[in-house]
């Protein structure tokens, strides 16, 4: 697989090996009753970074980050927090805190009460405790509401009120489970942004735990992807996205088109899959670590096909197929190709001009091409 | 076939027809439900309260009934009320009823807070116990109540007596008899032993619903488990405790059963004394306005109760 070219003045410490992780999770595993919710699970996290782990339900997402809270005990591995075990402390001494999916504010006492509730287990004089607080309540921007109850307040108050009680103690680890996932779609996208400037402010360490993509690759510094209980890869947005290491994870981030292949020709420089699937020979213009006549799969995303109706120049990389289907999203249209082979491939297309009189339509014999480093190939 | 909502005018709907006809001559549906209790309270409550009361402004005499008519019909057609408040100042200048009513309400106060002590923390642990066991641990709890009340309290007499149960097991250890009949302790074993399941009832209810992640939040903020349950968990189990406590207490104020079967001379509790004056004396008027003094003890508190749980709940 390619590598992306280094940047001159990197600040991403996991690039740099002699960098010290903040969090290390070794071989952790947690079993509930014999079944494995979190198996051998390895990772390691650094100073000022938002980690997002990524999972549909019953990943094991949560309970990792559970286990990083103190909640849960891991049934085997370790759990280092800044250089020190964690793995026996309980909850309450660790230097982490957490902001709970239903937020779990305290309903007897008000948005000043709740972000003072840890200051005040700390012997910190309370004029300070106020101080904190109302410095807390202007970061997120509720000054006015600090004698509400949590009822007296919306979705989006709660879910900061929350935030603002979680960083009242200054942890050096915040964790967040589902932190934007009781707001609707507006507000999230709003407030995803607000999350990222107030951790590059605080520079506090976040791990978030969600199932939304979108919400991962707009947040994350770096992504795992857990599926079943085990880390399935660990990467950048961009790296997660363009560079899928598996099937499932090439499924789970955005959508991909799947083709299975057979290896015929490998080389250093490239490789050739012969695909019946795809009606075509695919063109590879990187090495990759495989052997003839190898079984393989190889994906590519929608926006990385071009529809055209002309056959373009070459020999590889081209296929034909009948538009089936058209979904217009008013940004891109998602166009639904049948090929020769009875395979279903989806394409999109940005709507770049107004009313394109010369967009293909319906029941269109159409050729698709792409680049020959368009795809990624899959062995796993 | 599209399935938008319509109004369904086809189906003939007696019951909607009876209400439409109802509210014609202005009935509602919720007057027609409250309509029944409201019957059944004026006519099992609040008139014999008024007979009470109206027994208690009278005075003792012999005959049948043993009280003065309230109301006299002279000659030439006149009526005379006559209101005796007799029996009402004597409540307050014999001190025998201001100690019952005083012992009562000390009793029933130090019966209701050991009800609590012992039954905050089961109905703690049952609420956290796992679903399998919680439902065998209510059901022990429930139990008691399949036999009868007084079969219960004279049972307790077979343990406390001189040569009871816990005597005889004593016994077998050299230890000297205890005399627990017939004083305040049995008094206080009783009350508690009968009104306990009121107290757990309620505190379970309440404590079932508490979210645990506000316990896992306050231990996240660095909240020791003591200071978890001061500071969460005992604030939002109030309501529970305002409940359990006023069904423990109310009831336990007026005990004439347990002082009876339990208690000594000494024990001098208002259900007694209201029994004495109405059994032995014969004097209904002193009886009933014990009676009414003793309702006025106990509603007084419950509304007191009640405006610290509404605003409680009031969130």
């Amino acid at each position: 697989m390619s590598k992306q070219p280094l940047i001159a003045a990197d600040t991403r410490p996991w690039r740099d090996p002699a960098a010290k992780p903040f969090v290390r999770i070794n071989n952790v595993t947690k079993k509930f009753a014999d079944v494995a919710a979190v198996s051998d699970v390895s990772l390691e996290i650094y100073q000022g970074e938002l980690f997002c782990l990524l999972g549909g339900s019953g990943s094991g997402k949560s309970t990792l980050l559970r286990m990083l809270a103190g909640f849960e005990t891991p049934t085997a591995g370790t759990i280092e927090i800044d250089g020190q075990d964690m793995t026996a402390v309980p909850p309450y001494s660790r230097p982490v805190n957490m902001m709970f999916q239903s937020y779990a504010l305290f309903p007897h006492m008000n948005v000043e009460q709740n972000i003072a509730y840890g200051l005040k287990r700390e012997n910190i004089a309370s004029t300070e405790v106020g101080q904190r607080v109302n410095e807390l309540l202007a970061l997120v921007k509720l000054a006015e509401y600090g004698k509400r109850k949590p009822h007296q307040l919306s979705g989006g108050q709660r879910q900061r009120v929350a935030l603002a009680r979680a960083l009242a103690k200054r942890p050096k680890l915040l964790l967040l489970d589902e932190p934007l996932g009781a707001l609707d779609k507006k507000l999230r996208e709003e407030t995803q942004f607000e999350l990222v400037k107030i951790q590059e402010t605080l520079g506090v360490t976040f791990i978030v735990v969600t199932h939304d993509q979108e919400e991962a690759m707009s947040l994350a510094t770096r992504i795992g992807v857990m599926n079943q209980g085990e880390i399935a890869q660990i990467g950048e947005p961009t790296d997660i996205y363009e560079f899928p290491n598996s099937r499932f994870v090439a499924n789970f981030i955005g959508s991909a088109n799947m083709f299975e292949g057979v290896v015929t020709e490998d080389e250093s420089d490239h490789i050739m899959i012969d695909s019946p699937e795809a009606g075509c020979a695919i063109y590879v213009d990187h090495g990759v670590d495989c052997a003839p006549a190898q079984r393989l799969w190889w994906a590519i995303r929608p926006e990385k096909i071009l529809l055209t109706r002309d056959r373009p120049d070459g020999v590889a990389n081209i296929t034909r197929g009948l538009v089936d289907d058209i979904g217009y999203l008013g940004d891109t249209s998602v166009y639904q190709v049948v090929l020769d082979s009875g395979k279903k491939v989806r394409v999109t297309k940005a709507n770049t001009m107004r009313g394109d009189l010369e967009a293909i339509k319906w029941d269109e014999r159409v050729y698709l091409s792409w680049a020959g480093n368009a795809g990624s190939v899959l062995t796993a | 076939m599209s399935r938008t909502p319509e109004p369904s005018t086809s189906v003939p709907r007696p019951l909607k027809l009876a209400e439409q006809a109802l509210s014609r001559l202005g009935v509602s549906g919720r007057a027609l439900i409250i309509f029944a209790p409201a019957v059944w309270l004026t006519i099992f409550f609040l008139v014999p309260l008024a007979v009470v009361f109206g027994i208690s402004l009278s005075t003792k005499q012999f005959g049948r009934p043993p009280y003065s008519n309230l109301l006299t019909f002279g000659e030439a057609g006149t009526v005379q009320l006559t209101l005796h408040l007799s029996n009402f100042v004597k409540l307050f200048s014999d001190s025998l009823y201001v100690n019952a009513y005083i012992n009562s309400i000390k009793i029933a106060a130090i019966a209701t807070l050991i009800a609590l002590a012992l039954g905050y923390p089961m109905a703690y642990f049952i609420a956290r116990a796992s679903d399998r066991w919680r439902n065998v641990l209510l059901m022990l709890v429930i139990l008691p109540f399949w036999t009868s009340f007084l079969l219960r309290v004279y049972a307790l007499t077979g343990f406390m007596r001189g040569n009871g149960v816990i005597n005889n097991f004593l016994g077998l250890f050299g230890i000297e008899p205890l005399i627990m009949m017939q004083t305040d302790f049995a008094v206080y074993v009783g009350i508690v032993y009968t009104y306990l399941p009121f107290m757990i009832l309620p505190l379970y209810t309440n404590l079932v619903k508490l979210d645990g992640t506000l316990l896992e939040a306050s231990a996240d903020l660095g909240a020791r488990p003591l200071r978890t349950f001061l500071a969460i968990t005992l604030p939002l189990s109030v309501p529970g405790i305002i409940a359990g406590t006023m069904l423990v207490f109310i009831p336990a104020i007026g005990e004439f059963v347990i002082p009876s079967l339990l208690g000594g001379p000494g024990t001098l509790m208002i259900g007694r004394v209201l029994w004495d004056e109405f059994f032995s004396n014969t004097n209904w008027p002193r009886a009933a306005a014990v009676a009414i003094a003793m309702l006025i003890v106990v509603v007084v508190p419950i509304m007191l109760m009640q405006r610290a749980q509404s605003a409680t709940v009031e969130r």
